[in-house]
């Protein structure tokens, strides 16, 4: 009876099997060739970088004469270093800053209870969808009617705020065991050293995660930086390698070279952090 | 309220020991302890995200000068907006974009999840590699795309060539330069929609694929009858974000901003470009603004959606 119930099946696998391995060729060739897609414009920034003036645009992508002179003209004719610190500084302090703040809230709005603590979720919820491009022009007013353009709180107070980080980290609590908490309030500990020397230790994981995905959304982000700042001091590598388009137009070996130096710190941390963003980001959606 | 909070902060075995006068006090620890935990973050959001909603909603009632000198002038902006056929250019602009790429970014993202589904080392490179783009700044992206499709020289010109389409100007021809900016835009936001369905199809149990298949179900079946119904949740998260992302994601600016500042003749001025132009270049504050309101209101009706869909809030991690 077994015999003859899986005999058929084992049929139809095998004949499966067989059909199946020119359509798993197809499959994976079309893997290799979507994912060359994805990354070769970034390689072909990369080689044109290297390139002297006239080779840019030979289509080889390995150059004859490899040189570095594009990024040492890069980092003489534009205070490069300056922009890279501030760029720097503006993602960390945000993401520092942001951590602190959502992790607090998140962690008050799981666990604590307090009356309007619903209603505050909400109207955090509200604003979820709200992306600074929509209120670019009322948060610019804002920021300058507090005295904040151009200056380093101007870059960095208005970007610590957003909702995502708190419901990604309130989701994180909900589903810490209370045990831990109970045996430190019994203790007599205090809820800022609950939070402190219990909480923020158990949400290394999650932390690390939204660390990463905060400081490259900063270090990407063009819009805020180019409309608050105008003096050169305070520009970030974006809002420097807009400009210097607009200035050298024409030159892209140089303006590939910078490019490259903006690209190559996101680019690294993402293959040194792939699994944790992956994963953080596959799992962000709802189910 | 009480005995409920005495309850769960697992103090009920103890309350009739010396435990009972402080859980009072307790109480209204944890009360302000909530306050003050959730005070920062709740009071920058009001100031930096939602005053400015407001602001976008009440600001279009102004003229406002490039020195911060406020008029009231009622529903003139609203009007002038209606009349304005530049604005008109940038909304059929902004259809055609948001029309275009969510169902685009829809199909790449499912398409490349069902590719690279199964956990393998070459499918974690595939993954990583399709998702790389998403961490190079959009500003990058621009300048990248735009020496590619530079007229005549550009390497994709070049290899355009090939089929006899040498002299298309990508970038430069009103006809096609809108098209080539969703290209690019679904280049860039792919690998995220993918990892996104990957999530979701990693959810859906394999025994559902291996009862189907020994009932004599085909790889098209299957997909038809088990992938897309129990991914719904996960398409239509993905179809709302798209849609915000289309209409109002830093691409629709950073790449307009590096490659075609909205030209060729307006081809590609997308609504948020356009109110960018009229605050920034023009000092129109309060036309942008008003503008700006329409998009404020629209994303609000999906916030509303995405709160019933996400049943109050709830994302998930790990």
């Amino acid at each position: 009876m077994a015999n003859a119930a899986a005999n058929p099946l084992a049929e139809v696998d095998a004949t499966q099997r067989a059909m199946l391995r020119p359509v798993q060729l197809v499959l994976y060739l079309a893997s290799v060739m979507l994912s060359l897609i994805a990354v070769a414009p970034l390689f072909w920034m990369v080689s044109m970088s290297l390139k002297p003036t006239d080779e840019v645009f030979r289509t080889n992508l390995v150059p004859h004469h490899s040189t570095l002179d594009n990024f040492v003209y890069v980092f003489t004719k534009v205070d490069f270093l300056r922009d890279l610190w501030n760029t720097f500084f503006v993602s960390a302090s945000v993401t520092v800053i942001a951590l602190i703040f959502h992790s607090m809230a998140g962690y008050a709005l799981a666990r604590l209870r307090f009356p309007g603590r619903d209603a505050i979720f909400l109207a955090m919820f509200s604003t979820f969808l709200i992306s600074q491009p929509v209120i670019i022009v009322p948060l610019f007013v804002l920021t300058r009617a507090l005295g904040m353009l151009d200056s380093y709180a101007g870059l960095i107070i208005p970007s610590i705020f957003n909702a995502f980080g708190i419901f990604m980290l309130r989701q994180f609590y909900l589903a810490i065991p209370r045990e831990l908490e109970e045996a430190a309030l019994i203790d007599g500990a205090g809820y800022f050293r609950i939070w402190f020397s219990i909480i923020l230790p158990l949400s290394r994981p999650i932390l690390s995660a939204l660390a990463i995905l905060f400081f490259l959304a900063n270090w990407n982000n063009f819009l805020w930086p180019l409309t608050v700042t105008s003096s050169q001091d305070l520009w970030v590598v974006q809002v420097a390698i807009a400009s210097f388009h607009e200035q050298y137009n024409g030159s892209w070996n140089y303006i590939m070279a910078a490019s490259t130096v903006v690209a190559a710190p996101t680019i690294i941390m993402f293959v040194i952090f792939q699994k944790r963003i992956i994963e953080s980001i596959k799992t962000s959606g709802i189910k | 309220m009480r005995p409920s909070a005495a309850k769960s902060i697992g103090l009920r075995d103890v309350e009739a020991s010396s435990y009972l006068r402080p859980r009072l006090s307790n109480l209204a620890r944890e009360r302000i302890a909530g306050y003050l935990f959730i005070a920062p973050d709740a009071i920058g959001l009001l100031i930096f995200v939602a005053g400015p909603m407001l602001l976008s909603l009440s600001l279009g009632f102004f003229s406002v000068s490039g020195f911060g000198e406020y008029s009231f002038v009622g529903l003139d902006n609203y009007r002038r907006m209606l009349a304005d056929p530049l604005f008109w250019r940038s909304l059929t602009v902004t259809i055609i974009y948001v029309v275009a790429l969510v169902p685009l970014l829809y199909a790449t993202g499912l398409g490349l999840a069902l590719l690279a589904k199964e956990n393998s080392r070459f499918n974690t490179v595939v993954r990583s590699l399709m998702f790389m783009p998403q961490t190079v700044s959009l500003v990058v992206v621009g300048l990248v795309w735009q020496v590619l499709l530079i007229d005549k020289i550009g390497l994709i010109t070049r290899f355009g060539g090939v089929f006899g389409l040498g002299s298309i100007s990508w970038l430069g021809d009103p006809r096609f330069a809108l098209a080539t900016v969703i290209a690019i835009s679904v280049w860039f936001l792919m690998g995220f929609y993918m990892l996104i369905f990957l999530g979701g199809l990693h959810d859906i149990p394999r025994e559902y694929y291996e009862a189907a298949r020994i009932d004599g179900a085909g790889p098209v079946q299957s997909f038809l009858k088990i992938t897309l119904p129990l991914l719904q949740p996960t398409s239509f998260f993905v179809l709302l974000v798209s849609t915000v992302a289309a209409v109002c994601g830093s691409q629709t600016f950073d790449l307009i901003y590096v490659m075609t500042k909205g030209g060729p003749a307006n081809s590609t001025s997308l609504a948020i470009y356009y109110i960018y132009q009229q605050a920034f270049l023009f000092n129109e504050y309060g036309y942008a603004a008003a503008m700006a309101s329409v998009l404020v209101v629209i994303l609000m009706a999906l916030t509303v959606l995405m709160f019933l869909l996400t049943k109050g809030g709830r994302f998930t991690y790990g």
